[in-house]
């Protein structure tokens, strides 16, 4: 009975997965499809340039202001570490289509230069932002920020006592960061990279509009718009494979090192303060990322809302659409985490391998590009419509037609699926926190099970249930591949009607949708920021938070998408 | 606030889908998938509605809608799939979702052409592949699609990706035309000829030339119609740069494709499908594919819109529209085969 949460949990995610291999072989022996062969090895080479290049300068990228903004003073520092974080909140897809709109060889800045220098000077070596080093350039733009939350609250947690010793023997800020503060955070950068390569591998939005084909595009258009369902299923398992190899890496990388679980801070951090040069440059390397991955984006998103006057002329549908963007990733919400609570209570009663193996599993959802999960959802979902709806005709003679699509559970069950991870791991790390023993006292004194539940464990699971249930929301309000092919009649989303504009050749027209999105983005990038401060100014006297808990117990890629966006 | 309390009936409507109940049925339905732009077509199915007090539901998604119906297999709930290029039409034919439409009204308005053998899909609109010439620095206003390979225009020719139908379509047209040999030269001459990556869409063929990063570019005859008279002043000017110029094949004529629809084999509604289809092309509505959407009408006597006219008389190419189907496949990886897009 214990296992049973998990075990439900697992084979949710399993199903997919399952039926995906199924379809991949299902042209017998020696058949990989045509089109998967001509298209696999550009495919690969592409995915692996982008990834490689996006986890170089995300990881760059947050790692430096990450250190700036925790080891030194300068002009908005402290503000400047509230910031940081925000590019987070902006979907791939809109930043790429700002861009585009922005840098295209017909766009203002080039149309500028050109005016400005003739059409040899400006055009000969500006690079096109469509292309693979754009794209490489404008997702480490959105995704450093999952470095920079990592590190931060590592650096944060253990650095100054050790960097104050390197310090006080004499080794220069730069040498303190490169061979002590990085070594000791490795654990915090391996995780924070592994869920820029994910993030990186899931997009299918920037990537396809750039033109980058990665195994996800490719999978996409192998089905969509070529026709081969076989060839597609195999690419996407190949997407699979690479996923399954960053998720190894990972892991391998965090047995080899010794310090994943090591000291809490014991000193309060003191920045050492930088003036003049120094100080300016410090203030820029951190701006500009919040410049290029949030304010222009968002900049570009107002002036478009107000330049078309979009409030004002609003469908009289948007009201409608906003609801059933709530409701989806509401009800989606909701079910992660009585899912995960229950997984975690059960698996607190009796910690067996076999559980963990299906917590496990349960959590690799969140690693499968949501296109790649939909191409084997739908098979899934088809079956379980046909034998859920045969059962009620049977029995009453009533013919319910497609349930789970028609209904809009499919897209919930999707995002579960998705997201599910984020609760898992949030609970975990949370439980991690809480002395097994306190639930033996209460056994000893006589509380059953259920009242255990109620007055002990949930209550202490409190605060990472309300980040995680936060951060699956935003998450879900985000989703763009399984929205699309899962959503029931005249239902959009604020992802679809986004993506709707753009497909109309008229992105601009989507302006308020994209914006709304962004805007529900900032409470949980808001939120962890907060919790992160929490950690920095009161080690040690105070209960461990959710998202500090999640980092310091496991700072796995899962439980640290539990404390970010 | 109207709005708020519209945000919380509507999260709650949601709530009873997700409880599971269905949409009624009780009331005259017929429920479409659809990749055209909903924008467009809005005018027109309202106008069905009012004229029949049928409602129509719908989904728009510019990619997967066949795929979709094919996996929800007997139980779908869609009647009618409204779509764009042959291509499309046909993978949804071949993945097994459509049946005959046996409708006199379709019959009698839509040319024999513009039509399956065995009914399975319908034309309802054609466009014209054409290129868009800059009116500044091309003076030529007689082109061929071989043309475009031709090495006077290095480095002037816009396109989007060869992989999308639009293009998959010409270049299948291509190879019934001229063979595979010459289909591949030809692909070859063009990319040699490319000022950029294939990129963006149609429109953006028409932003690049205005921006002088181009000369010569493919894209669909309608767009210069939908920019002009569109909402943006960018995609104004984008249009009054470029002369559309409709080209043929040499020996024969332009490259046509066509919007169409398919009758859903498991349709629950299939009589209001056939009443939908019908009006799709009565007069009324083909009216409005010609001056809100500005396509060619497939129903004689209704006049194209004057800004496309003014293209010159199309002359669409003999070719069968079904071989153009089937070539596709083959264009595809063709256009694998030289990296065009890459």
């Amino acid at each position: 009975m214990a296992l049973l949460p998990a075990l439900l949990g697992a084979a949710l995610v399993a199903a997919p997965l399952v039926s995906l291999v199924l379809m991949a072989v299902s042209g017998g022996s020696d058949a990989l499809s045509t089109l998967a062969g001509s298209v696999l090895p550009d495919a690969l080479r592409q995915t692996a340039l982008l990834l490689g290049g996006v986890a170089l300068l995300a990881g760059t990228i947050g790692a430096a202001t990450a250190w700036l903004v925790t080891a030194y003073r300068f002009p908005g520092s402290r503000v400047l570490s509230w910031l940081l974080p925000l590019p987070m909140a902006v979907p791939t897809y809109v930043t790429a289509l700002v861009y585009v709109e922005l840098l295209d060889a017909a766009g203002p800045v080039r149309t500028a230069l050109r005016q400005a220098f003739g059409r040899q000077v400006s055009d000969g070596w500006f690079p096109e932002v469509r292309s693979l080093p754009g794209c490489i350039l404008l997702l480490s733009f959105v995704l450093y920020p999952y470095v920079f939350v990592a590190l931060r609250a590592s650096f944060l947690g253990r650095e100054p006592s050790i960097a104050a010793a390197a310090r006080v023997h004499g080794a220069s800020p730069l040498r303190t960061f490169r061979h002590v503060a990085l070594p000791l955070a490795r654990p915090a950068l391996a995780a924070g990279v592994t869920l820029v390569l994910l993030e990186a591998l899931n997009d299918i939005g920037a990537s396809e509009y750039l033109g980058v084909r990665t195994l996800t595009v490719s999978a996409y258009t192998a089905w969509l718009e070529r026709g081969d369902l076989v060839g597609a299923t195999q690419i996407a398992c190949s997407a699979l494979a690479v996923v399954a190899l960053i998720l190894l890496v990972e892991a391998a990388s965090r047995e080899r090192s010794g310090f994943a679980a090591s000291a809490a801070a014991t000193a309060r951090h003191e920045p050492a303060p930088l003036d003049g040069w120094a100080a300016g440059s410090a203030t820029l390397a951190c701006a500009a990322p919040i410049a290029i991955g949030f304010v222009v984006p968002c900049a570009f998103l107002v002036r478009e809302i107000l330049r078309r006057d979009l409030v004002r002329t609003m469908s009289p549908a948007f009201p409608a659409q906003i609801g059933y963007t709530l409701a989806f990733a509401g009800a989606a919400t909701l079910v992660v985490i009585l899912w995960s609570v229950a997984i975690g209570i059960a698996g607190r009663s009796r910690p067996t391998r076999l559980a963990r193996a299906f917590g496990g599993l349960a959590g690799f959802g969140y690693a499968v590009p949501g296109t790649v999960l939909v191409l084997g959802l739908l098979p899934v979902f088809m079956g379980a419509d046909g034998l859920l709806s045969g059962a009620i005709t049977a029995v009453s003679g009533y013919e319910p037609g497609l349930l789970l699509i028609g209904s809009g559970a499919g897209i919930v069950l999707a995002y579960t699926i998705r997201f599910m991870r984020i609760g898992t791991g949030a609970v975990a790390a949370q439980f991690a926190q809480i002395p097994v023993e306190v639930e033996h006292v209460a056994r000893t004194l006589g509380a059953r099970p259920r009242a255990l539940a109620r007055q002990i464990q949930l209550p202490l699971l409190r605060p990472a249930v309300a980040g995680a249930a936060l951060l699956v929301f935003v998450d879900a309000l985000k989703e763009l591949p399984a929205t699309l092919l899962l959503r029931p009649l005249n239902v959009e989303t604020l992802a679809t009607l986004v993506y709707g504009a753009n497909s109309r050749g008229l992105f601009e027209d989507g302006a308020l949708a994209a914006l709304l999105i962004v805007l529900a983005g900032l409470g949980p990038v808001i939120w962890l920021t907060r919790a992160t401060r929490v950690r920095a100014t009161a080690p040690g006297d105070r209960p461990a938070r959710a998202p500090q808990a999640a980092l310091r117990a496991d700072p796995s890629s899962a439980t640290l998408k539990a404390a970010s966006v | 606030m109207a709005e708020v309390s519209k945000i919380v009936r509507a999260a709650f409507a949601a709530g009873i889908l997700l409880a599971g109940a269905r949409t009624a049925t009780a009331a005259e339905v017929v429920n479409v998938y659809t990749n055209r732009e909903p924008g467009q077509y809005s005018a027109t199915l309202d106008e069905f509605t009012k004229a029949t007090g049928i409602k129509v539901n719908a989904i728009f998604s510019e990619q997967g809608l066949a795929e979709r119906i094919a996996a929800e297999g007997e139980k779908s709930p869609a009647d009618v799939l409204i779509t764009v290029d042959i291509g499309r039409l046909q993978q949804a034919i071949d993945l097994g979702v459509a049946q005959p439409i046996r409708s006199a009204a379709v019959d009698a308005a839509v040319p024999r052409n513009l039509h399956d053998a065995d009914d399975l899909w319908t034309a309802l609109s054609m466009r014209a592949r054409t290129i868009y010439t800059s009116k500044e620095r091309v003076p030529e206003t007689a082109l061929t699609y071989e043309g475009l390979a031709d090495p006077k225009w290095k480095g002037k020719v816009c396109t989007r990706s060869f992989q999308h139908p639009y293009n998959t379509a010409l270049t299948a047209a291509f190879l019934v035309k001229h063979g595979e040999a010459k289909t591949k030269a030809w692909l070859e001459g063009v990319k040699a000829n490319l000022a950029k990556k294939p990129s963006g869409g149609d429109r953006d063929v028409a932003k690049d030339i205005a921006a002088g990063i181009c000369d010569v570019g493919l894209g669909n005859s309608y767009y210069v119609g939908l920019m002009t008279n569109g909402k943006n002043e960018d995609q104004k000017r984008w249009a009054a740069a470029v002369r559309p110029v409709l080209p043929t094949f040499e020996n024969g004529g332009t490259q046509v494709n066509i919007s169409g629809a398919v009758i859903a084999k498991h349709a629950p509604n299939r009589a209001n499908a056939e009443k939908l289809l019908a009006y799709m092309v009565s007069p009324e509505a083909q009216h409005v594919f010609a001056d809100v959407n500005y396509e060619y009408p497939v129903r004689a006597g209704v006049a194209v819109n004057p800004l496309i006219a003014a293209f010159g008389t199309l002359k669409p190419d003999p070719m069968k529209l079904s071989d153009v189907a089937k070539a596709r496949k083959r264009a595809s990886e063709l256009v694998d085969e030289v990296g065009f897009d890459r």
